[in-house]
């Protein structure tokens, strides 16, 4: 019981930092990018490509997992998504499928369709024994720094200059425009730094998600679910959205392994139908 | 009848006419059945699809619906018809076919509550998560879908006891052909009814028709019934051509393959489905001999360009295409003589 919590709530938190960047894009440009998931992948598969084929260590491999996947996501940001933001929904939900598909074949082209692991150091195989618990040890450093990375971002969000223009332009674009907050260049590097969580997420989660071309396609329901379910005004919200989820979706696994994922789409429709703008949204902000 | 709406019901009327260019259409589409009896087998599938495009059509085009779901009825149906041939319920493949479709549009009836509530997100999330549940439960209960295998077995009797399936796709083709047709008559009816005016309306302004005293939600409901109809029968004609049905029928590929079948022929129009199946289906084609493994990602790659030209300036192109087209067959067939042949031009789209 108290591992199934243990586990869900590792899972939960390698969730959130995966979708928090796509919380934050959905909030601040109210744009669908269905194709955050390919991020992820990217920052999983440098990982892999990094420490296994180049032998650098698995601490170093993160950071720059984080970092390449921000350049990359910067890049995609500048070049192809600014021209998408001001179109209709539609648009948006096919343009980012669009990549995820393309993101998809393109893997599977460079890397092979096979699954790919990590190598992890061998400190963090094995497990503790905590009154009778047992907690895997990769599993509580990614419960640490992923714990880390949210009072960091939730640091940086509620404390600094840059926090409060982008929660300003979150709030009203066209009022922070006004005063003079560059909001083009906000969302720029909120973009980039999201889609470096999302990488790091991809590359720390690369042993428990598991790792292969269809990652994007997979994991795209969890992430729009921690966003839907969470609401895109705050932090929290996703954040605690997918410690649910992820505590929810390790125990209907564990207890009725054979409807898989049913549990997990009957609670988000549920939540949807009761609460369309999300479970921790504060009222109707747009 | 006042003279204004004496007028009004005038020129819906003319819109709703049957222009030179739906005819040449039709010939075509029927005239394959003997021009081009080896490509049968892929003409059946491209029927299929732009009886399943046609059903979005209606929802996404008209009503203004986003729907990453569809495949959820397209599924159930599929299921549905593919069990009730494999034990023997109902033996006539029409009448399966019709209560195929009925179950989808039940199944479409119960769900579309779902989607009158909240934003375009929160209406993609719980259309995704239908078809998604659907899946999981598809695969939970394998020992009646038959799982990731697939359902075996089926064998589907003549249609109206007289027609069998052939192994080549021709009676196949034939039948699909013709509830396509059936179906676009019924959908055509439609949308130039006021029922049909309505939903254009509601897309425009939900709120404002609502003023106006249209009622909003049960039109939507209405529509989204039908669709779910539509989407059915097209999955019951799946697995009855093919006599197989597996869990693909309910993935999410299959939902945004269609979303971009109607991006390409082009949306609230009721040939855009038809036309980008035709498209559609002979691009995979081509790009899959091409190369077979990755052809995925041409296709994302299309997608991409199509929203970065903009579907505005492709809809513009599609105008000027059709225009010129229905111009060039108006003439060649001398449909409408007279003086009316230049100046009705643009009225009848």
């Amino acid at each position: 019981m108290l591992t199934i919590l243990f586990d869900g709530t590792a899972y939960g938190m390698l969730l959130f930092v995966l979708a928090c960047g796509l919380s934050v894009t959905l909030g601040l440009m109210n744009f669908i990018n269905l194709a955050h998931g390919a991020f992820a992948m990217a920052g999983g598969y440098c990982t892999v490509v990094l420490v296994n084929r180049i032998g650098v260590p698995f601490a170093l491999g993160l950071p720059l997992a984080f970092l390449v996947t921000a350049l990359l996501g910067g890049l995609f940001e500048r070049t192809l998504y600014v021209h998408v933001y001001a179109r209709p929904h539609l648009d948006q939900v096919l343009f980012t499928i669009g990549l995820v598909f393309m993101s998809v074949a393109a893997t599977d082209y460079v890397m092979g369709s096979s699954q790919q692991f990590v190598r992890i150091p061998e400190a963090l195989a094995g497990q503790f024994n905590v009154f009778g618990i047992g907690m895997g040890k990769y599993r509580l450093l990614i419960i640490v720094v992923c714990g880390v990375l949210t009072l960091a971002l939730q640091f940086i969000l509620a404390k600094t200059r840059f926090g409060s223009r982008l929660r300003a332009a979150v709030d009203d674009q066209r009022v922070a425009r006004g005063l003079g907050i560059n909001v083009g260049a906000v969302f720029g590097i909120t973009f980039a730094v999201g889609s470096g969580l999302a990488g790091l997420g991809g590359a720390l989660g690369a042993e428990i998600l598991g790792l292969d071309p269809t990652f994007p396609l997979k994991y795209m329901i969890y992430f729009l679910i921690v966003v839907t379910v969470g609401g895109t005004s705050s932090i929290t919200g996703p954040f605690l959205a997918s410690i649910l989820l992820g505590i929810g979706d390790v125990a209907g696994k564990y207890y009725v392994p054979s409807l898989g994922a049913f549990v997990i789409y009957a609670i988000m429709i549920v939540v949807l139908i009761l609460r369309p703008q999300g479970l921790f949204a504060r009222g109707a902000a747009r | 009848m006042t003279p204004l709406a004496a007028d009004v019901a005038q020129r819906l009327k003319r819109r709703a006419r049957w222009s030179g260019f739906e005819i040449a259409f039709w010939i075509v589409a029927f005239a394959s059945i003997w021009l081009l009896p080896q490509k049968h087998l892929i003409l059946t599938e491209t029927a299929i699809l732009a009886l399943f495009a046609l059903s979005l059509d209606l929802i996404l085009g008209y009503a203004g619906i986003i729907s990453l779901g569809q495949a959820a009825f397209f599924g159930t149906a599929g299921y549905f018809a593919g069990l009730a041939a494999k034990y023997g319920l109902i033996n006539e493949p029409v009448l399966a076919l019709l209560c195929s479709g009925l179950v989808a549009a039940a199944l479409g009836f119960v769900t579309s509550f779902l989607v009158l509530r909240g934003s375009d997100l929160t209406r993609l999330m719980v259309t995704l998560g239908v078809s998604l549940m659907l899946g999981e439960l598809a695969n939970r209960y394998s020992n009646i879908t038959g799982g990731a295998d697939g359902l075996q077995g089926v064998t589907v009797a003549p249609i109206l006891g007289l027609f069998q399936f052939d192994m080549f796709g021709h009676t196949g083709y034939v039948y699909c052909l013709i509830v396509l047709f059936v179906c676009f008559l019924i959908a055509r009816r439609l949308v130039y009814s006021p029922f049909g005016l309505s939903l254009r309306a509601i897309k425009g302004n939900a709120l404002r028709c609502g003023a106006v005293g249209i009622p909003v939600n049960a039109r939507l409901v209405a529509i989204y019934t039908l669709a779910a109809g539509f989407a059915g029968m097209a999955g019951a004609l799946l697995t009855q051509t093919t006599a197989f049905c597996s869990l693909d029928v309910l993935s999410l590929e299959r939902s945004a393959d269609l979303l971009l079948v109607l991006i390409i022929g082009g949306t609230g129009y009721l040939y855009g489905g038809l036309i980008g199946a035709v498209i559609y289906k002979f691009m995979q084609d081509w790009i899959a001999t091409l190369t077979p493994q990755y052809w995925q990602f041409w296709i994302g790659l299309l997608l991409v360009v199509i929203v970065l030209i903009g579907r505005d300036r492709m809809a513009a192109w599609h105008e000027a295409a059709r225009a010129a087209l229905a111009r060039l067959f108006t003439r060649a067939i001398g449909w409408r003589r007279g003086p009316a042949l230049g100046g009705a031009g643009p009225d009848r789209s």
